[in-house]
């Protein structure tokens, strides 16, 4: 029989199941077949931070969630056009997301009333009525996997292992997905397990071919290519960019890359990914601790290295210490915050934007510290180039923010031209600066306010560094009240002088006559520009920006916010940049927060956004 | 733009020294330098009578013997007394953060294998705040040399009791008497399996200067504890083993090869469990004398050696306790390196990027 096959613009489908159960990879390949056939993407995984809770409980359901169009997307989506549940913890995690009349596949081998009992429903939803409103799929998932790999040697363990390829399969063929990819990443994967393979391929033809031919699908879906810039794409996470990131800035700068971390959620993907680099020159060093982590990359760059290290809050606290010792040693240093969930452990697999002021203030004494924050996934690609670039040129560490939403998210990303990228070859020091063949390691560039890198190795530049306070010049101890005062003061102004260097604020107004400004920074920049299209769509006006530099803030914020009669900045926070702004600027912006580790939605913000703009008219 | 620094250093081109062992990766030095050529001209701040001046005279004495460009020199410590060691010298130097010095010298030892680095730290800030740092930079056997300098005593904070005070040491911070039990750290760095380990003493210079040789000879990881006395708070704390009268009935001087004596009477003998014992040479006889052996691969017996001096200073082993060949840590990631490179290629960032499924919009 002939299928229907329904064009729609766009589809938001959400995988869940239990943490075994393969839904990260079975998102993961959805979203590769889907990238490949060229839609616009952006991804949400949402997973707990057990390895393997208790099987069928709500802390071990696990989740990916996917919003693909034939235009310019935004964000992971608002709330699940589609819900693949693989067994009752998943859909009592996820019911609540789905809206009316949006298409829910539930594998009913897993609702077994042990299984139910074991996350409170009282009778089973999928029999009871109790999903009636939506477009209810009941597909015996588990045993359909099994009876198509009854000719396998393997065993049932292994077959049912397998439901997760079935149902993928079955997606693939409802939304018209290309299956090349899927066929050879399963190829690669189990090269060394011919059975295994060949039965997991065979779990996606048999999910392929359920689609087909069962009455319970009547239609297929297509959502066409969307009309991207010309170029070439892959999509990359978060971690992975930033990764490709730091690799770019040692190779653009002629540094070599040395990374000290210890592992930790979110942000180990990091190490993992730098450590296979190593024909970079790369060296990366797992340390004992967060501390040594950082210590080590200061260490290496002070011998003449793009010293780096990764981390997640409660890292950060533990690293600030060396991160002061960093800025007064005026060296350059990168440290890569991906912010989750806090305070203390928090959430770690749950996304948040909370370090700000930690970033900004969590050291003692007067310490100014560059801090950016990338704005998309693929965003995180150009933060890291451009975190070398300020390091480098002034001999500071610069702290980026990044966060668990952006770390594991992912979208298509346009190969920037490697040829195009800035250069940031770095001169060391090698002659003396000052009178009679003497090297001062504090006498100053006067326009940059760096001090010169004179590396090891280099013959009379013998200097040494530390964290009691220097001398203006020699760079030797110093406790006169009055150099002390110079150098607090030429700290700051060396940080303050990078906004002389950084490309004013991005302001999309298109119609000019906005009275509303929403202003955002880091991960939010998607939901905050979805929301904002909303309420164009809807009539509205406004206007908007986001920050990628927080410290320095580009030099015409103040005048940006005095433009716009209200300003309102949403965060993943209790609002840190609005106290910042605040302090900064003297302007009321209004702050709008939520901190449930999870990205804002489009709907929620529009439905903030117009608010506002009603109250300013 | 493109990267040439892999395996070498930015600053200085990779030459060999066939002086040192543990400086095979340094370059060698055209200069003959002089005691002089390692004085900075920071005027040393320690207290008079401080242990410290000792070890610094000697240390800046014995640099000239190691051959090394002096800009291939750099000194890493924490915080604490002796950690103002490298403001002293001319080389390059790092005066860190307390405890850290062993991790933000295994980052600089580790991408740089063509210097020699020295980490200077005390009892305090290296057994204490950063006893973590030292003892995972001595199991990677990161090319280092640790001096640790012991007074037994928090000197800069002003007399509270340290990792190694004795149990029941009377201080500011332990009016009736301290309750911890201190750290050896000798056995510490054997327990750590550091691959040379040595404990000297700060007033004596030709000792002192012999372990320092003997460490710089040691690829990998080296461990010297130094004791070092404090006038202030802590004085005369090693007085037995610096006494004319007492110290050769005190002190094992340990010599590879030779057997273990302490003074003219008693020497160190092997009981049926490999435990070690100190005896009367008369009684026991000559023939059972053990002979010190820095080369054994299991660190047991050294180990052995470093738990004979309690109760303290009653008899108390100095020299090289442990003195083993293993590969150092940033000769093993240069490794890595060159290896990926060989069977990879060098990388090439336009390809790196490109790698994975990509797909074309025209």
């Amino acid at each position: 029989m002939t299928k229907q096959v329904q064009q729609i613009d766009r589809v938001i489908i959400r995988f869940a199941g239990d943490s075994g159960d393969g839904m990260q990879l079975t998102g993961d390949r959805f979203t590769q077949e889907t990238a490949s056939f060229g839609n616009d993407l952006s991804t949400l995984p949402n997973f707990p931070a057990e390895i393997r809770a208790p099987a069928g409980t709500l802390p071990g359901v696990s989740s990916f969630q996917l919003h693909f169009a034939d235009h310019d997307i935004m964000t992971p989506g608002d709330a699940p056009n589609v819900l693949v549940a693989m067994n009752p913890a998943a859909l009592k995690a996820n019911i609540d997301d789905v809206p009316n009349g949006a298409m829910v596949i539930v594998n009913t081998d897993e609702f077994t009333k042990r299984n139910l009992t074991k996350v409170g429903y009282g009778s089973n939803p999928v029999e009871d009525g109790s999903l009636a409103e939506f477009k209810l799929s009941s597909v015996p998932l588990t045993s359909m996997t099994v009876k198509a790999l009854e000719d396998f040697e393997i065993s049932k363990k292994d077959a049912e292992r397998a439901k997760n390829m079935f149902a993928l399969g079955l997606l693939s063929w409802m939304y018209n997905r290309p299956t090349e990819g899927t066929l050879g990443f399963l190829k690669a994967k189990f090269a060394n397990k011919p059975v295994i393979m060949a039965a997991n391929l065979a779990a996606f033809q048999a999910g392929w071919n359920f689609g087909e031919t069962t009455e319970d699908f009547a239609v297929s879906y297509e959502v066409k290519p969307a009309p991207l810039p010309p170029g070439t794409y892959r999509n990359i996470t978060g971690n992975l960019a930033i990764s490709y990131g730091l690799i770019a800035g040692s190779q653009l700068s002629g540094l070599p890359l040395f990374l000290g971390s210890y592992p930790i959620t979110p942000a180990s993907d990091i190490l993992h990914e730098l450590s296979k680099h190593k024909r970079f020159g790369i060296r990366t060093f797992q340390a004992e601790d967060e501390i040594a982590g950082v210590g080590a990359a200061l260490g290496a760059a002070f011998g003449g290295a793009l010293g780096v290290t990764t981390t997640s809050g409660p890292g950060m606290v533990l690293k600030a210490e060396t991160i002061g010792l960093a800025l007064m040693t005026e060296l350059p240093l990168l440290v890569i915050d991906v912010q989750r969930a806090g305070p203390s452990t928090g959430m770690p697999t749950k996304t948040e934007q909370s370090d700000l002021l930690m970033a900004m203030f969590g050291r003692n004494g007067e310490s100014p510290v560059p801090v950016l924050a990338p704005r998309s996934p693929a965003d995180c690609f150009d933060i890291a180039v451009e975190a070398t670039r300020i390091a480098a040129t002034y001999r500071t560490p610069v702290i980026v923010l990044s966060d668990g939403y952006l770390a594991n998210g992912s979208e298509p990303w346009r190969l920037p031209d490697v040829e195009n990228l800035p250069d940031l070859t770095v001169e060391f020091t090698t002659e003396p600066n000052g009178d009679d063949g003497a090297f001062l390691p504090y006498q100053r560039d006067p326009e940059t306010l760096a001090r010169p890198w004179a590396v090891p190795g280099t013959p009379g530049l013998e200097h040494r560094l530390g964290g009691i306070e220097k001398s203006d010049g020699t760079g030797n101890i110093s406790y006169t009240p009055s150099n002390h005062d110079l150098m607090v003061r030429t700290r700051q102004a060396k940080i303050d002088g990078i906004a002389r260097d950084i490309p004013p604020l991005e302001v999309d107004d298109p119609s000019g006559d906005a009275d509303v400004l929403v202003l955002g920074w880091g991960g939010t920049y998607g939901s905050i520009g979805a929301a904002v299209r909303r309420v164009r769509r809807a009539g509205g006006t406004v206007a908007q920006a986001h920050l990628r530099h927080i410290n320095p803030f580009p030099a015409d914020l103040g005048e940006v916010l005095r433009r716009y009669d209200r300003v309102l900045v949403p965060e993943i926070n209790l609002g840190q940049l609005a106290l910042l702004l605040r302090g900064r600027f003297l302007v009321d912006v209004i702050s709008y927060t939520k901190v449930n580790g999870l990205p804002f939605k489009a709907e929620e913000l529009a439905g903030v956004l117009q608010e506002v703009i009603d109250r300013a008219e | 733009m493109p990267n040439e620094t892999n395996g070498a250093a930015p600053g200085g081109a990779a030459a060999h020294n066939d002086g040192f062992a543990g400086l095979r990766l340094v370059p060698r030095s055209d200069t003959t330098y002089k005691m002089k050529d390692f004085k900075s001209d920071q005027e040393v701040r320690w207290c008079p009578g401080c242990g410290d001046y000792a070890i610094l005279a000697a240390f800046q004495s014995f640099l000239p013997e190691l051959g090394v460009p002096r800009e291939n020199i750099a000194i890493v410590s924490g915080i604490g007394c002796s950690s103002r060691f490298p403001y002293y010298l001319t080389t390059y130097g790092m005066h860190s953060i307390h405890g850290r010095a062993p991790a933000v010298a295994t980052g600089l030892a580790a991408s740089r294998p063509d210097l020699s680095v020295w980490v200077i730290t005390g009892d305090g800030d290296g057994l204490s705040i950063g006893g973590n740092h030292l003892i995972h930079a001595l199991r990677r056997n990161v090319n280092i040399n640790v001096l640790l300098f012991n007074n037994r005593i928090y000197g800069l904070t002003k007399g509270q009791y340290s990792p190694t005070s004795e149990p029941g040491m009377i201080t500011k911070s332990s009016p009736m008497g301290s309750l911890d039990s201190p750290f050896n750290p000798v056995s510490l760095a054997l327990g750590a399996e550091a691959t040379f380990v040595a404990r000297t003493v700060d007033s004596d210079r030709k000792h002192l200067q012999g372990v320092l040789r003997a460490a710089a000879d040691h690829q990998g990881a080296s461990f010297i504890e130094i004791y070092q006395n404090c006038p202030i708070f802590n004085d005369d704390a090693f007085e037995p083993l610096k006494d004319a009268g007492e110290r050769d009935s005190r002190l094992l001087r340990m010599e590879h090869g030779a057997p273990l004596r302490i003074g003219a009477d008693r020497g160190v003998v092997q009981g049926d469990y490999g435990e070690l014992s100190v005896a009367d040479v008369a009684e026991v006889g000559e023939d059972r004398l053990v002979r010190h052996d820095a080369h054994r691969a299991d660190p047991g017996y050294a180990f052995a050696l470093s738990r004979l001096d309690r109760p303290a200073f009653e008899h108390v082993p100095i020299g090289v306790f442990r003195d083993v060949d293993a590969p150092s840590y940033d000769e093993r990631m240069a490794e890595q390196l060159a290896e990926a490179e060989t069977t990879q290629g060098r990388g090439d960032l336009a390809g790196l990027l490109a790698s994975g499924d990509t797909w074309t919009v025209r």
